[in-house]
């Protein structure tokens, strides 16, 4: 073939492309940017259902859940309406929503019954009161652990333990010939892996990120005492290289066996349960420790829909939310799935279900959901909202360092007190350069 | 002289590389075997290597999720189309480079070099907004626009130094005989030239293909390629290493079936010219 004929059949090929694209785009068809976990996958299998209901077709962008954010985050902020919904959570509703990026969901219908999402949940996914992004699923984290386990140690797991009983009973658990570890927790660098298990872990020590004036406190003593019991616990009774672990991990390992406890999101307790774990006759369910302080270690995270401002298709877009996070949608999944399978922990008569509550984490979901207030996370008066994170724009970039911080002292690269040395200097830098000190 | 190669040396080098060949392939080689695991025996730890009950569901259940033929055929339409606009762009570039250059060549040489250690996300949002302004975004020539730009100075540079090494005389010589500009190029140096354009269109394919950076960011539902298909498979909260396994092996078995029937051409391009 020539060069020119080549290049004919190469440009005959692209307006081929170009057409049938232009064709698509032009159609009733929402785009929506979601991440890639159980729930989200299972909800694009219903989407032919929808369509049938509404008339409207869908068209799904599923990303990893860093690389949608960053996707998201570019499109939202440049206007660029690439996406009629969006897939965010609790740390960008209050953000996005102050910017006015988002389309206020205050007039969603009265069959929708937006009073019916679990009042926790509500207020994460609002701004000043106005709903910015209706709550798909909800999770808290708390403890899972192997009732068999616990049983041979002598032990009872009492339904609020304290980090003290905690720690001893990872101690009596652990079996290093047996390859069982007492605990498995989080340490992978990153604001959203071992970054939010810590957060949340320091509320129950006393400690905050900011005081009341947006300075650092990783110079005090409850930032020391909680990386030093952390530490001590997880080289006592943790697995090997704890410091890489982040959620997917410590599930691997749970599931395998090799976990005495596992403190993480309440979504993960179906997968303990699941087909895939060799444990799943054996697992118990307890609120996140305190360390008497009146907090728990519990977090609060939704995975949310949100209509960015940029969009052309508010009402289609409107209507799929309706669909996808209202009562309707959860009878679909039970009568198909089991009520074990359905989006947990967004709205409060999904609790008073007695079929729901045969589920035998949904009681302790629903308790660790209603235990944690974003409002009111530290012991000590804090500047900011949020339990794991603290819902200002800078949090994520400044919390992924620290996290880098913490996991390299977990790794024996550096002291503790090299770790919280640095994360003061680098988050009272970054404060003073975004102008909050 | 040639030196004397003995039959224990040739077995111990040969030896030494099926072991690295093995090493460089084997991640591959884990990825395809877990693609045919269930998820739990993709977790199981120690490891499986080979017995375990082997399955294809994971391919049905990535075919029915997701429209693969459309992320290939986007995939082919970016990666074939940024790499032939990019060698249609080059060639009479590196030509003028390397036989006609000025005094300020090898700077102009180096300068477009310079463009690739700048990070790519440096300058997402000024070329986001104005894909915005143009319309280009999720869009396949828009795409295939930005991955020429992106691979022109490997490709300029490559050819660059492929036709450094044709004698300039046999140019001139056609020019004598009347060639224009045009038919010099077309017909005189292109057709010499032949292994290397080719090695040099193999490897910029390959690296259109494997572009992560802006087939994820300026793409959404139309133009997403391979890269975007296999993102979609990839979750830190849920165990889908089959299933993202599964979608890895589709999305690079093309271009590892390409490669394997080009890798003659593309040893004799990369090495033209290297020994005299």
């Amino acid at each position: 073939m020539s060069f020119k004929s080549t290049l004919r059949a190469a440009t005959a090929l692209s307006l081929i492309t170009a057409s049938s694209a232009f064709a698509d785009g032009h159609s009733a068809t929402i785009t929506i940017a979601t991440v890639n976990n159980g729930d989200m996958i299972r909800m694009q299998g219903y989407t032919d259902q929808f369509t049938a209901e509404s008339g409207i077709a869908v068209e799904w962008v599923t990303l990893e859940e860093n690389v949608l954010r960053q996707r998201v985050t570019t499109d939202i902020t440049t206007n660029g309406g690439q996406f009629d919904i969006m897939t965010i959570g609790m740390y960008e509703t209050p953000i996005w929503g102050a910017n006015e990026w988002l389309v206020p969901l205050d007039d969603l219908s009265a069959e929708y019954d937006a009073g019916d999402i679990l009042p926790a949940m509500a207020g994460g996914l609002s701004h000043e009161g106005t709903l910015f992004a209706a709550p798909f699923y909800g999770e808290s984290s708390m403890i899972m652990y192997r009732t068999d386990l616990m049983e041979a140690a002598g032990l009872e797991m009492p339904t609020a333990p304290s980090w003290a009983f905690i720690a001893n009973a990872a101690r009596e658990m652990t079996d290093r010939d047996a390859d069982i570890n007492g605990i498995c927790l989080r340490g992978k660098a990153g604001w959203g892996e071992g970054g939010a298990f810590i957060t949340a872990m320091s509320n129950s020590f006393g400690a905050r990120w900011f005081d009341e004036e947006w300075n650092a406190q990783f110079d005090t003593r409850e930032w020391s005492d909680t990386l030093n019991f952390f530490k001590n616990m997880m080289d006592d009774s943790g697995p090997a290289g704890y410091a890489t672990n982040g959620f997917n991990e410590n599930l691997s390992l749970f599931n395998q066996g090799k976990c005495g406890m596992w403190i993480d999101a309440t979504v993960a307790a179906s997968f303990v349960t699941g087909d895939d774990s060799t444990v799943a006759d054996s697992v118990g369910f307890a609120l996140a420790p305190d360390n008497g302080m009146g907090k728990r270690s519990n977090w609060l995270w939704a995975w949310a829909l949100a209509i960015p401002a940029g969009t052309q298709q508010v009402d289609e877009a409107k209507t799929f939310i309706e669909w996808a996070t209202g009562k309707g949608y959860i009878d679909l999944v039970a009568a198909n799935e089991g009520w074990a399978n359905v989006p947990p922990g967004a709205r409060t008569s999904l609790y008073e279900n007695p079929n729901y509550q045969a589920v035998p984490f949904a009681q302790m979901t629903l308790d660790s959901i209603l235990s944690a207030d974003p409002t009111d996370s530290t012991v000590d008066p804090s500047p900011y909202v949020g339990i794991q994170f603290a819902a200002i724009p800078e949090f994520a970039g400044i919390a992924s360092e620290v996290s880098q911080e913490f996991s390299a002292a977990y790794a024996g690269q550096q002291t503790i007190d090299e770790a919280l040395a640095k994360a003061q200097a680098i988050t009272n830098e970054a404060m003073e350069a975004a102008g909050y000190r | 002289m040639a030196r004397a190669v003995t039959t224990q040396r040739k077995a111990i080098n040969t030896t030494f590389a099926w072991i690295i060949g093995l090493l460089i392939f084997f991640p591959i080689l884990w990825t395809i075997l877990t693609s045919f695991k269930t998820e739990a025996q993709a977790i199981s730890d120690p490891p499986i290597f080979l017995f375990f009950d082997w399955t294809t569901e994971n391919y049905s259940t990535v075919m029915e999720r997701s429209n693969y033929g459309r992320f290939l055929w986007n995939s082919i339409i970016i990666a074939g189309g940024s790499t032939i606009l990019g060698i249609m762009i080059a060639i009479p570039a590196a030509w003028s480079m390397a036989f006609v250059p000025s005094r300020r060549t090898k700077d102009i040489l180096l300068w477009m070099l310079s463009t690739k250690m700048l990070p790519a996300v440096g300058v997402l949002y000024p070329i986001y907004l104005l894909f915005i302004q143009l319309g280009l975004l999720d869009n396949v020539y828009g795409l295939t626009f930005i991955l020429m730009l992106i691979n022109l100075p490997i490709i300029v540079w490559m050819l660059y130094t492929y036709f450094r090494e044709i004698p300039a005389e046999i140019l001139e010589a056609a020019r004598m005989d009347g060639a224009g500009l045009k038919s010099e190029i077309l017909y005189v140096l292109t057709p010499m030239a032949i292994p290397g354009i080719a090695s040099t269109l193999l490897l910029n394919f390959i690296l259109a293909w494997n572009e992560a950076f802006w087939t994820l960011n300026l793409t959404a539902a139309q133009a997403a390629p391979l890269t975007a298909f296999i993102a979609s498979y990839s979750s830190p909260e849920g165990l889908f290493y089959a299933k993202l396994s599964a979608a890895s092996t589709m999305a690079i078995a093309p271009i590892l079936i390409m490669g394997w029937f080009s890798q003659k051409q593309l040893v004799r391009g990369l090495t033209f010219g290297a020994v005299k």
